[in-house]
């Protein structure tokens, strides 16, 4: 009668367990579920935040400074030939939406240059990048203009106006290390002493940016016309091109960018690179450090939860003893009962895993977003994408179902008389 | 002539407990026929329904030999024994033994829906039972909110309606009033009547007259057939 017993017991499994759902305390259903959602939440917002520290600063970094392709100079070149053709070949590209190129100089910036320095004084300077941008395009493709937080931003015509970035003032940034030397008590309005090899020019701080990317905060910034006449040159190469592409767009959109250039023999001119190509190297390891920091937390998470199944599956069976033994005594299979709360144990992780899911895109990820966390290095978001979320929704339900399993079979294996008599 | 549906020989029941043991059953020879309403009496701990549990599968006895329905069940392996037991037994049990998160038709066509009987033969068959047992619409109650009485009639229901070749019931008035005990009773002759084997353990001697045959135990021994 019976054609495919394993789906037959399945289906026995199923009549029960549903039954005994039915008739369960609503109460210790929905805090088990409410388990599992926590449980869910933690495996993936956890992870999702120590990853999202990292890809949110990553993102903030193609956005704010390199897009998704950067072009920087050779090693022991201060300058990409054929500039202006690469910018042409760029700005003729389907999915190129800008191009920002500055030019880039080593400096000083001094504070304190207009009164006589006594022999044991160290000078109030600092030196870094300087580099020279035209304010409106660069403004355009990334927005920099929003993370001047003091003074005012440059105008293209500005002759004597500087960006200093927060990295290089201290009372922003404090940072004492031997080697790296920072601007003291300066404000909007000072005069400054910007110094370029031999040449010298008296310039004023018109604003100080923070932009949590170190490329943007440790860097002096002024027009690009400015910087040309203090270094001397007249040429129209620069020393970097970043390269945004429309939204959306991947790293194999980015590779593609990148492989056009090259196939135009523009790598002899310069270094060409995807926006995760130039990623440091630290910045990878971080990801995948606090990728595993929250892969081992959320496990933590996820042995509890199995745990608190296992007790809940247990006592239920142990409670339940008497009819298991009757089950079994009226000729139900082994296979049917132990079924029956596999199917049990699946159901509060997958309701479990639901509401989790719910709670994650239609609140967390949205609400974080848009509310990013203040950490000191980046604007933290939640980094949930699906394919992760997925894999740990399955991992949920095999850790619940092996936790639900093991009771059950423990109880079902008793003699079928001693279940039912309670001895 | 009947055919012999229970033999036992020399069926022995030992249980140990750490160094001492105690020999509930010494070697049992017994046969029941086909049709027959056998009553087995006796005193607490007279072995009575260890033997019970022995033929009906329930339990393995020490040693001896059980043939049921021409199947030495000795050699069943576990799933062997749960296949025989949903096919060829009926139970009924003293405390009723039925499944609270079901409801009347849900616990009698349990056993039905195990053998594989689609949904809607195994409700209407239950029904039916129900109705031959006098539960005409309490189909959708839960055990709880029926008596003792209906309670056991849903768990007679149960044991009949796959149509077993015996039914063995374990004190089954034990926890009833005497009308439902009559009640239950009266189904038994009825079925009995039809052709039903069933064996019934009880310690009431008015009750174990309604049976064609008493085997009474004492000590662990047939005393009397």
């Amino acid at each position: 009668m019976v054609k495919n017993k394993k789906i037959h017991n399945i289906k026995i499994g199923f009549f029960l367990a549903f039954r005994q759902l039915k008739h369960a305390s609503i109460w210790t259903t929905g805090l088990i579920v409410v388990v599992m959602m926590l449980t869910f939440l933690n495996l993936v917002v956890v992870n999702g935040i120590l990853v999202g520290l990292i890809e949110s600063s990553i993102e903030a970094s193609e956005d704010r400074y390199s897009g998704k392709v950067i072009i920087s100079t050779l090693r022991q070149k201060s300058i990409i030939e054929n500039s202006s053709e690469i910018e042409s070949v760029l700005k003729n590209l389907q999915n190129v939406t800008g191009i920002v190129p500055r030019v880039l100089a080593g400096g000083t910036i001094q504070a304190d240059y207009r009164r006589l320095l006594k022999p044991e004084e160290t000078p109030n300077q600092a030196s870094t990048n300087i580099s020279g941008i035209i304010p409106s395009e660069e403004d355009k493709v990334t927005g920099l203009s929003n993370y001047v937080i003091d003074g005012t931003y440059l105008d293209d015509e500005d002759r004597d106006g500087v960006l200093v970035g927060a990295f290089l003032i201290n009372e922003l940034t404090p940072i004492d290390s031997i080697g790296f030397s920072q601007l003291r008590n300066i404000k909007v309005g000072d005069r400054l002493k910007l110094t370029i090899g031999n040449n010298s020019k008296e310039v004023y701080l018109r604003g100080i940016l923070k932009s949590k990317i170190d490329n943007i905060d440790a860097r002096i910034i002024m027009t690009q016309s400015e910087l040309r006449k203090l270094i001397g040159r007249s040429d129209t190469n620069v020393s970097e091109i970043a390269v945004k592409l429309t939204p959306g767009s991947t790293e194999e959109d980015a590779v593609r960018v990148k492989n056009i250039l090259i196939a135009n023999g523009y790598d002899f001119d310069a270094k060409i690179q995807t926006a995760k190509e130039a990623e440091p190297k630290f910045l990878k390891d971080m990801k995948d450090l606090f990728g595993l920091l929250g892969t081992l937390m959320g496990s933590i998470g996820l042995v509890v939860a199995s745990i608190t199944v296992f007790i809940v599956i247990f006592v239920n069976t142990l409670t339940r003893r008497k009819f298991i033994g009757i089950l079994k005594g009226i000729g139900i299979t082994s296979k049917s009962i132990e079924y029956s709360y596999i199917i049990q144990s699946a159901f509060y992780a997958i309701l479990g895993a639901i509401l989790g899911m719910l709670v994650l895109y239609g609140f967390l990820v949205p609400f974080i977003d848009k509310h990013p966390i203040n950490f000191p290095f980046s604007d933290g978001i939640l980094y949930a994408p699906l394919s992760g979320t997925l894999w740990r929704v399955l991992a949920l339900f095999v850790t619940t179902i092996i936790a639900g399993y093991i009771p059950a079979r423990m109880i079902v294996n008793k003699n079928t008389l001693d279940s039912i008599l309670g001895r | 002539m009947k055919e012999i549906i229970i033999q036992t020989k020399k069926l022995t029941k030992t249980f140990t407990d750490g160094d001492k043991q105690t020999t509930v059953l010494k070697s049992i020879d017994m046969e029941i026929l086909a049709g027959e309403f056998v009553a087995i009496m006796g005193r607490s701990g007279a072995g009575k329904s260890t033997l019970l549990y022995q033929i009906s599968l329930l339990d393995r006895p020490t040693s001896g030999e059980i043939v049921i329905d021409g199947v030495d069940v000795h050699d069943l392996s576990h799933e062997e024994r749960t296949t025989f037991r949903l096919n060829k037994l009926g139970y009924v049990f003293q405390d009723y033994a039925l499944l609270p998160d079901l409801t009347a038709v849900e616990n009698v066509a349990l056993p039905l829906l195990m053998q594989g009987m689609d949904k809607k033969h195994a409700y209407k068959r239950s029904m039916e039972v129900l109705d031959q047992v006098g539960l005409e619409g309490k189909y959708d109650s839960i055990p709880a909110k029926l008596s003792g009485g209906q309670q056991q009639r849903v768990s007679i229901a149960r044991a009949l309606a796959h149509d077993p070749a015996i039914l063995f019931a374990d004190e089954p008035t034990a926890n009833l009033d005497i009308e439902s005990s009559l009640l239950v009773l009266k189904i038994f002759k009825e079925i009995h009547a039809k052709g039903q084997t069933i064996v019934m353990v009880t310690h009431e001697a008015e009750y174990a007259r309604t049976a064609d045959r008493v085997i009474e135990m004492k000590d662990g021994v047939i005393d009397g057939k």
